[in-house]
């Protein structure tokens, strides 16, 4: 059984008593990588080298000095930048992209004292919800390896349930950290929009986006959080708000919490496993003191077409930069300059980005920008007023985080309006801004089902409280795949 | 206007920049006009007087003050650039 088994406090420990040390943890990382990543397929490049020379550095600073993250082994998704180490988006449009700087969220790993193993699979500039759109492998669901992992960040969650690292960063559009963590069976959380920096981050649509950590337990993810959470001169979209300590919140007291159930989150579609894992869940909530009250969103509905209109318009404009002259794939044997765009971009991007750039530079053209791009951002109002409403009279928000668990392989990649809908539970948080978190509560033939709580703006605290006192009366956290026997 | 035909797919592909086949611009035409014509739900809603959001911060006018900093370095960024001359970025030609 791997070290990884075990929780950010239990593994400072090992490391104070001198049980193992701090390269050691770096060695199991990439052992585990070496013994499992053949069948998960979670990472796209490894960091060897300098990861270990990092925790040989590391391992000079005295105790006092070290934070409770400090030597840890952390996975980060494909779509973040790291300085010297290859960062493709899981495009082929960046193959052989090596960026020049780190993003925020890297610079401020490393100075919680986290070690970068690798770089995680994804679906191709995050547009996806199963990993089957990366241009270079289809990453496994460590818990039956014939489905998917979920997606965007899907490899960011097999990791992490596979056991390969116990920390890592994805993003999340619209849902893109919430249902792989749901699919994996791992924790993760979309935070509120701003309260980490974007800079660094490859932007698919730039005011849905946001980096958040996944991880097999509330607390660490709440350690996760507040190291990379801040505000940051170089995204004028971060928050400069307090970044609290998520920890002290974990007092496993939620006596007098006020739940919001939406109707519209256990309504067609939603499998009858999932609608029972949330009326068991509702259970333990009442148990702890906690009242709940059946409520509505109203423009759930509308969610999902929004979304797609509002993203892909973002990101036809943000992925215009990708044109073969400054990084990543040029096409060759070109006439002239708009040859030269045309060419690599039809040779570089694989189909879903190439439809969702057509879909927004549709949305966004003169005759249909009033109809579908400014009619988008009307109904994001109201499913933003959805959310304002019901978070004025409750603490928060709890529903399933996706409609089924883990499809199979193949299973949706002919039809992109099905593959969309397991993002249904998702968007609406998105759109709304409002912080999110995805955690273990059941399974339905031996797969993974992952319970949403929602809050106030940055009000993650209150998820955190309320998903911690929900994983101290179940033990769904601490069961682990079949692919852990014997490894 | 949920239906797109061909032509309008081709035509869009060369706003966004992007060679398309007649093979391709056949099935993204399907495909683009299913999703488009799920969008039209949206014609449902009478969002007349509804301000729009294009961002849910109530952030306005983040400003710096105006001192000049370093940016990145001149020779990390040109580390990337398959095709340069002399310290500048190569293109192939511009006008015909």
């Amino acid at each position: 059984m791997t070290l990884f088994n075990r929780s950010a406090k239990e593994l400072q420990a090992l490391v104070h008593n001198k049980e193992v040390s701090i390269v050691d943890l770096t060695n199991e990382a990439f052992d585990r990588v070496e013994k499992l990543d053949g069948e998960v397929e979670a990472f796209l490049a490894l960091n060897k080298d300098k990861a270990l020379e990092t925790a040989k550095e590391l391992e000079k600073v005295p105790f006092e000095e070290r934070g409770p993250l400090f030597g840890l082994p952390i996975g980060v998704k494909d779509n973040i930048v790291t300085e010297g180490l290859e960062t493709t988006c899981a495009s082929k449009i960046l193959q052989g992209f090596n960026p020049i700087y780190d993003a925020t969220v890297v610079k401020k790993l490393r100075e919680a004292g986290m070690i970068t193993i690798g770089k995680l699979n994804m679906d191709e500039f995050a547009m996806g919800s199963s990993n089957e759109n990366s241009a270079y492998k289809t990453t496994k669901n460590p818990w039956s390896l014939d489905r998917v992992p979920g997606g965007s960040s899907g490899a960011s969650a097999a990791a992490v349930a596979a056991g390969e690292v116990p920390f890592s960063l994805g993003s999340d559009t619209g849902g893109s950290i919430r249902q792989p963590a749901s699919y994996c069976g791992v924790v993760g959380m979309k935070p509120t929009y701003g309260r980490v920096s974007r800079y660094g981050l490859v932007a698919f649509a730039s005011s849905l986006d946001q980096i958040g950590p996944i991880t097999r337990t509330v607390e660490d993810n709440a350690l996760l959080l507040e190291a990379i959470s801040g505000v940051d001169a170089n995204d004028s979209t971060s928050a400069d708000v307090e970044v609290p300590n998520f920890a002290a919140a974990l007092t496993g007291d939620i006596k007098g919490l006020r739940i919001a159930v939406p109707k519209e989150y256990l309504g067609e579609g939603v499998s009858e496993a999932v609608r029972q894992s949330i009326m068991d869940a509702l259970k333990v909530f009442e148990a702890q003191g906690a009242t709940w009250e059946e409520v509505s969103l109203p423009h759930s509905k509308y969610a999902l077409a929004t979304y797609y209109i509002l993203s892909s318009s973002e990101a036809s404009s943000n992925l215009s930069r990708f044109d073969g002259i400054r990084y990543g794939f040029r096409a060759e044997n070109v006439e002239n300059l708009l040859d030269l765009y045309k060419e690599t971009r039809a040779q570089g991007f694989g189909d879903e980005v190439k439809r969702r750039i057509m879909l927004g530079t549709y949305s966004l053209s003169a005759g249909t920008y009033d109809a579908y791009y400014k009619k988008a951002q009307q109904v994001r109002t109201l499913i933003k007023q959805d959310f304002d409403k019901v978070l004025a009279d409750y603490d928060v928000i709890v529903g399933p985080t996706a409609p089924t668990p883990a499809f199979k392989i193949g299973e949706n990649v002919e039809d992109p309006l099905t593959m969309y809908a397991n993002d249904i539970l998702t968007i609406p948080t998105n759109l709304a801004g409002v912080p999110a978190i995805s955690i273990p509560c059941g399974f339905e033939d031996g797969l993974p089902l992952g319970l949403q709580i929602t809050g106030n703006y940055f009000d993650e605290s209150t998820i955190y409280r309320v998903a911690h006192a929900y994983e101290q009366s179940t033990d769904f956290h601490k069961q682990t795949p079949q692919i852990w026997e014997g490894k | 206007m949920a239906e797109l035909t061909k032509e309008e797919v081709k035509h869009v592909a060369h706003l966004a920049r992007l060679a398309i086949t007649e093979e391709e611009a056949e099935k993204f035409a399907l495909q683009l006009g299913a999703i488009t014509e799920f969008a039209e739900q949206l014609k449902e809603l009478d969002t007349t007087n509804v301000e729009p959001t294009t961002h849910v911060l109530p952030l306005v006018n983040v400003l710096r003050e105006d001192v000049a900093t370093k940016g990145l370095d001149r020779d990390k960024m040109m580390l990337n650039v398959k095709e340069q001359e002399a310290g500048q970025v190569k293109v192939p030609s511009i006008m015909d």
